[in-house]
C-alpha cells in the first residue's frame, strides 16, 4: 500500500518536474524566437510586400498600389534597368573568380604551413591578419594602392621603369560578353550538359533506368534549343552586351586579400586532422607525394571545401562595404546589386524596386544556403 | 481700488514684455544639418558663430555628413524624415530637389510668411524666387549663388601653347588636335559626377537656353533630333579627355589645369573657391575664367537653401536660423568664406575687403545674365530623374549611340513625371 503511494508519488514529482523543465525551456528560448520573428522574418516578409508594390517617394501619406511582379518584370526585361542585369552577370564573375582565389591560396599556403616550417605560428598570424580587418578598412588601403597617381602603378618607377597606366577600378573594357537574349539558350545548354553527365555516371554505375531518363531529358532539351525553342523566349526588346568588367580583377584580387587567410586556417585544421597512418599507408602503397595529396588528402578535405565555399559564397553575393569604400557607389564598373539597391531606395526614393532587388538578392543567397543547411540538419539527425 | 487697477496694469505689463522677450529669444537646441565638412566648413561655421551671438541660449548642433554634393548626407536625412525624427533644419539644392522629395511628400512648412516680414519678395531675384516656390508656397531660404557653366584656364599657359579661349564647342573641338600635339590635354575632366556637370554645359550650349529648358518643362521631347545630334557633339568632346579621368576627384581635375598638364577644365565656380583659398592663386593672374563655349550671357546656377522641415522639434530657433541666413548680412558673412555669392541682392557683392575678383564678376553676371537652373545639382529635375540619369550617361558611355542615351533619357523623364 505504502509502496504504491510512494510510486504515484514519485511519477507525479518526475510529472512536474518535466512540465517545469520544459516551461523553464519555453520561457528561455521565447526572447530569441519572437525577436528573430519580428526584426528577421518579419522584416523580410515586409520587404517582400513593398516589392510587390509601386510605392515610390517620401511622402508621410503616401499611396501605395498593388502591383503584384511588375517590379521583378522591369528588373529583368525593362530598358532602364540594364544596370541591375550587368549587376547580376558582375556578381557572377566576382563570386567565381573570389571563390577559385580563397580556395585557390588557402589550400596553398595550408599545404605550405604543413610542411613543418619553422616560425609557423608567424606565418599563420600573419597570413590570418587580414581577416581581422573590416572591409572597409581593406577598402580603403586598396584605393589608395590602386591610385593611378601613386600606389601599384608607381612601383615600376622604383627600378627605373616607367610608371604603369592601368586604371584599376575604372577600365571600362569588358571581355567574355554575351547576349542578355541569348540566356535561355545558355542556361538550357548548362542544364543539358549537367544532366548528360549524370546520365553518364549512372551508366557506368550499371543503372540503366536512371541514365535513359535523365540521357533522354537532356537529348530533349538540346533539340528544343537546336530548333530555336530557347531563342523564342522573350527576354528583352534588343540585343544587350554583358560581360566580365576588367575593373573587377582590382576588387577581386583585395577581397582575396582579405578572405583567403580565412579558407587557409580551415584548410590547416582539416590536413592536422587527417591521421598520418593514412598517408603512411598510402606511401607505403607506392604512391609519390604528389599522389598522396590528389588520392588521400583531396578527397578527405571535401567537407571543408564546401562549408568555406558557402561562408565565402553568401559573402561575395551580397557584398557591398568593399566595394563602396573602394570605388564608391557611382563606379559603374564595379556595381553589384547590393550597391544598386542603396542608390535604388535611397537616392532615387524607389522604395518598391530597391525591396525588388532586395528579394532577388535573398534569393540567391538561399538557394546557396538552404541546401547546405538541410543537408546538415539530416546528417545530425541521422547521428 | 485705483492703485490696485495699476499694480495689475504695471504687472500686466511687465508680464507681456516678459512674453515678448520669451517669445523672441529662442532657447534649448538646435540642429543644423548640411554636408559642409573640411574646404566648406569654414563658412557655415562663421554663420553659427554670428547665430550663437545674437542667441546665446540656443545651443546649435552642427550635423554634417561628408559626401560631395551631399550624397551621403540626403541618405542620412531620409532616413531621419522617414523615422520621424527631421532636424530643426537641413540643407538642401535651392528648386526641385527640394520641391519633388520634400514638399510633395508634404514634409515642409510653407515660408511665405517669413518672407513677407523681412521684406525678402523684393531682396531675392524674381527667377529665384520662382524656383523655390509652387503655387502653395515658398519653400526654403537661400544662403547663397554658384554658377556651374565655368569654364577655367591659365592665361601664360594659354599664350605659351598659342590657344584662344574657344567661344563655342566648335572652337573647341577644333583647338583640340592642336593641344594633343603639344602633349597637353584639351579638357581636364574627373570622376563620374563631373562627367554629367560636363554634359551640362554642353547641353546648354547646343540645345540653347529655350531648349534647356524645354526638357525640365516636358515641352521638348529627349528624342528631338538636336538633342540626339547634341550627345555626338558630347561624345566628340569626351575624346578630348584625359583618360584617367574617372579615378580624379574635381580637385585634381582642376589641379591639372593649374599644373600646365591640361588646357581647360569645365566646373562651378567653387573651382574658384579651390584655387583661391587651397592653392593661394590671383584671379585673373593664377587662373583666368569666362562662361562655358557657347552659353555666354546665360547664368546656370545652382544654390544651396534650408526649410522647416513639419515637426522639427525647435521650430522658434530654427526660424531666427533662417532669418540670419536669408538677411543680406548673414550672406555677406557665409559667401565670402564659401566662394559664392549672395542670393540676397542687398548684399555687400561690390565690396573687394568681402569678394573677390572672380566673385565680383560673377555677381554682375548674376544681375545681367540669362538665369537657368542646373540638373546635376538639383535646381530643375526631382532626384527621381537625376539619380537614373547616371543611368542614361552609363548607357552613353557603354555604346557611344547618342539615339539609345536620349531614348533612355525619355524613359527616365516619363517615369520621373517631368512636365506632368
Amino acid at each position: 500500500m505504502s509502496a504504491q503511494t510512494t510510486t504515484t508519488l514519485n511519477t507525479l514529482v518526475e510529472r512536474i518536474r518535466l512540465r517545469r523543465d520544459r516551461l523553464t525551456a519555453i520561457l528561455m528560448l521565447s526572447p530569441s524566437v519572437i525577436l528573430l520573428a519580428i526584426f528577421v522574418y518579419g522584416f523580410i516578409g515586409q520587404t517582400a510586400w513593398a516589392s510587390l508594390t509601386d510605392w515610390q517617394g517620401l511622402s508621410a501619406n503616401p499611396v501605395i498600389n498593388f502591383i503584384g511582379l511588375e517590379n521583378y518584370n522591369q528588373l529583368f526585361t525593362g530598358l532602364l534597368d540594364v544596370r541591375f542585369r550587368q549587376d547580376l552577370v558582375n556578381t557572377f564573375f566576382f563570386t567565381v573568380f573570389f571563390l577559385a582565389g580563397c580556395l585557390g591560396m588557402g589550400i596553398l599556403l595550408a599545404i605550405l604551413l604543413d610542411q613543418n616550417i619553422k616560425g609557423e605560428t608567424i606565418f599563420r598570424t600573419i597570413f590570418l591578419f587580414p581577416m581581422a580587418l573590416s572591409f572597409i578598412v581593406t577598402g580603403t588601403i586598396w584605393r589608395w594602392l590602386y591610385n593611378p597617381g601613386g600606389g601599384i602603378n608607381r612601383l615600376p618607377t622604383l627600378i627605373g621603369l616607367p610608371a604603369l597606366e592601368w586604371g584599376w577600378l575604372t577600365d571600362r573594357t569588358q571581355i567574355w560578353q554575351f547576349n542578355w537574349q541569348d540566356l535561355p539558350a545558355i542556361f538550357a545548354l548548362v542544364v543539358a550538359a549537367v544532366l548528360a553527365f549524370v546520365a553518364y555516371r549512372h551508366w557506368r554505375g550499371g543503372r540503366r533506368r536512371p541514365a535513359t531518363i535523365s540521357g533522354g531529358i537532356a537529348a530533349v532539351i538540346l533539340i528544343w534549343v537546336l530548333a530555336g525553342g530557347a531563342a523564342s523566349v522573350q527576354t528583352v526588346p534588343f540585343p544587350e552586351k554583358h560581360g566580365f568588367n576588367i575593373a573587377f580583377i582590382g576588387i577581386i584580387l583585395a577581397a582575396v586579400w582579405q578572405m583567403s587567410g580565412y579558407t587557409m586556417a580551415m584548410y590547416l585544421a582539416g590536413l592536422r586532422g587527417i591521421p598520418e597512418e593514412l598517408r603512411e599507408a598510402a606511401r607505403v602503397d607506392g604512391a609519390s607525394e604528389l599522389q598522396t595529396y590528389l588520392y588521400v588528402v583531396f578527397p578527405l578535405l571535401k567537407p571543408i571545401t564546401l562549408s568555406a565555399m558557402i561562408v565565402l559564397g553568401h559573402i561575395s553575393l551580397k557584398i557591398f562595404d568593399l566595394i563602396f569604400a573602394m570605388a564608391g557607389a557611382d563606379n559603374a564598373t564595379t556595381d553589384v546589386p547590393g550597391i544598386l539597391m542603396y542608390l535604388t531606395s535611397f537616392r532615387a526614393n524607389q522604395f518598391a524596386k530597391g525591396a525588388a532587388i532586395a528579394i532577388v538578392m535573398l534569393v540567391m543567397v538561399a538557394v546557396v544556403i538552404v541546401p547546405y543547411l538541410w543537408t546538415t540538419l539530416r546528417s545530425e539527425h541521422e547521428l | 481700488m485705483k492703485k490696485l487697477f495699476s499694480l495689475a496694469l504695471a504687472l500686466s505689463l511687465v508680464l507681456s514684455i516678459a512674453g515678448l522677450v520669451l517669445a523672441q529669444a529662442p532657447s534649448g537646441e538646435l540642429e543644423i544639418f548640411s554636408w559642409w565638412a573640411g574646404d566648406e566648413g569654414p563658412a557655415l561655421e562663421a554663420l553659427i558663430a554670428k547665430y550663437n551671438e545674437l542667441y546665446p541660449d540656443v545651443e546649435v548642433i552642427n550635423a554634417t555628413v561628408t559626401g560631395g554634393s551631399g550624397v551621403n548626407a540626403r541618405a542620412v536625412l531620409k532616413t531621419r524624415m522617414l523615422g520621424g525624427d527631421p532636424p530643426d533644419s537641413f540643407q538642401v539644392h535651392a528648386g526641385q530637389e527640394l520641391i519633388g522629395t520634400w514638399v510633395v511628400a508634404d514634409r515642409m512648412e510653407d515660408l511665405t510668411f517669413l518672407f513677407e516680414e523681412e521684406g525678402w519678395m523684393e531682396q531675392f531675384p524674381e527667377g529665384l524666387l520662382k524656383l523655390i516656390s509652387t503655387d502653395e508656397g515658398i519653400w526654403s531660404v537661400p544662403v547663397n549663388i554658384h554658377r556651374s557653366n565655368v569654364l577655367w584656364y591659365v592665361p601664360a599657359k594659354l599664350q605659351e601653347w598659342g590657344v584662344e579661349v574657344p567661344a563655342t564647342w566648335a572652337d573647341f573641338l577644333a583647338i583640340c588636335p592642336t593641344l594633343k600635339e603639344k602633349g597637353v590635354t584639351p579638357l581636364a575632366l574627373g570622376e563620374n559626377w563631373t562627367v554629367n556637370h560636363l554634359w551640362e554645359s554642353v547641353a546648354l550650349a547646343e540645345l540653347g537656353v529655350d531648349g534647356w529648358n524645354g526638357l525640365w518643362d516636358g515641352s521638348k521631347a529627349w528624342t528631338d533630333p538636336d538633342v540626339v545630334a547634341m550627345w555626338d557633339t558630347f561624345g566628340q568632346i569626351l575624346d578630348c579627355t584625359n583618360p584617367d579621368a574617372a579615378s580624379l576627384s574635381w580637385q585634381q581635375a582642376t589641379d591639372l589645369v593649374v599644373n600646365g598638364q591640361a588646357a581647360f577644365n569645365v566646373m562651378g565656380d567653387w573651382a574658384a573657391g579651390y584655387m583661391v583659398t587651397t592653392l593661394g592663386l590671383v584671379p585673373g593672374e593664377g587662373f583666368g575664367w569666362s562662361a562655358a563655349p557657347g552659353t555666354d550671357g546665360v547664368f546656370m546656377m545652382l544654390s544651396d537653401s534650408f526649410g522647416l522641415p513639419v515637426g522639427a522639434p525647435n521650430r522658434d530657433a530654427t526660424i531666427a536660423w533662417l532669418k540670419l541666413l536669408g538677411s543680406a548680412e548673414g550672406q555677406d558673412i557665409f559667401n565670402p568664406l564659401k566662394g559664392s555669392i549672395p542670393a540676397n541682392l542687398n548684399g555687400d557683392v561690390t565690396n573687394p575687403d568681402l569678394y573677390n575678383a572672380y566673385l565680383r564678376s560673377a555677381a554682375e553676371d548674376w544681375k545681367s545674365n540669362t538665369i537657368v537652373g542646373s540638373l546635376v545639382h538639383g535646381a530643375v529635375a526631382p532626384e527621381s530623374f537625376s539619380s537614373n540619369f547616371a543611368t542614361v550617361m552609363e548607357i552613353f558611355l557603354a555604346g557611344r549611340n547618342g539615339e539609345q542615351a536620349s531614348n533612355a533619357a525619355q524613359a527616365v523623364a516619363l517615369q520621373a513625371g517631368i512636365g506632368k
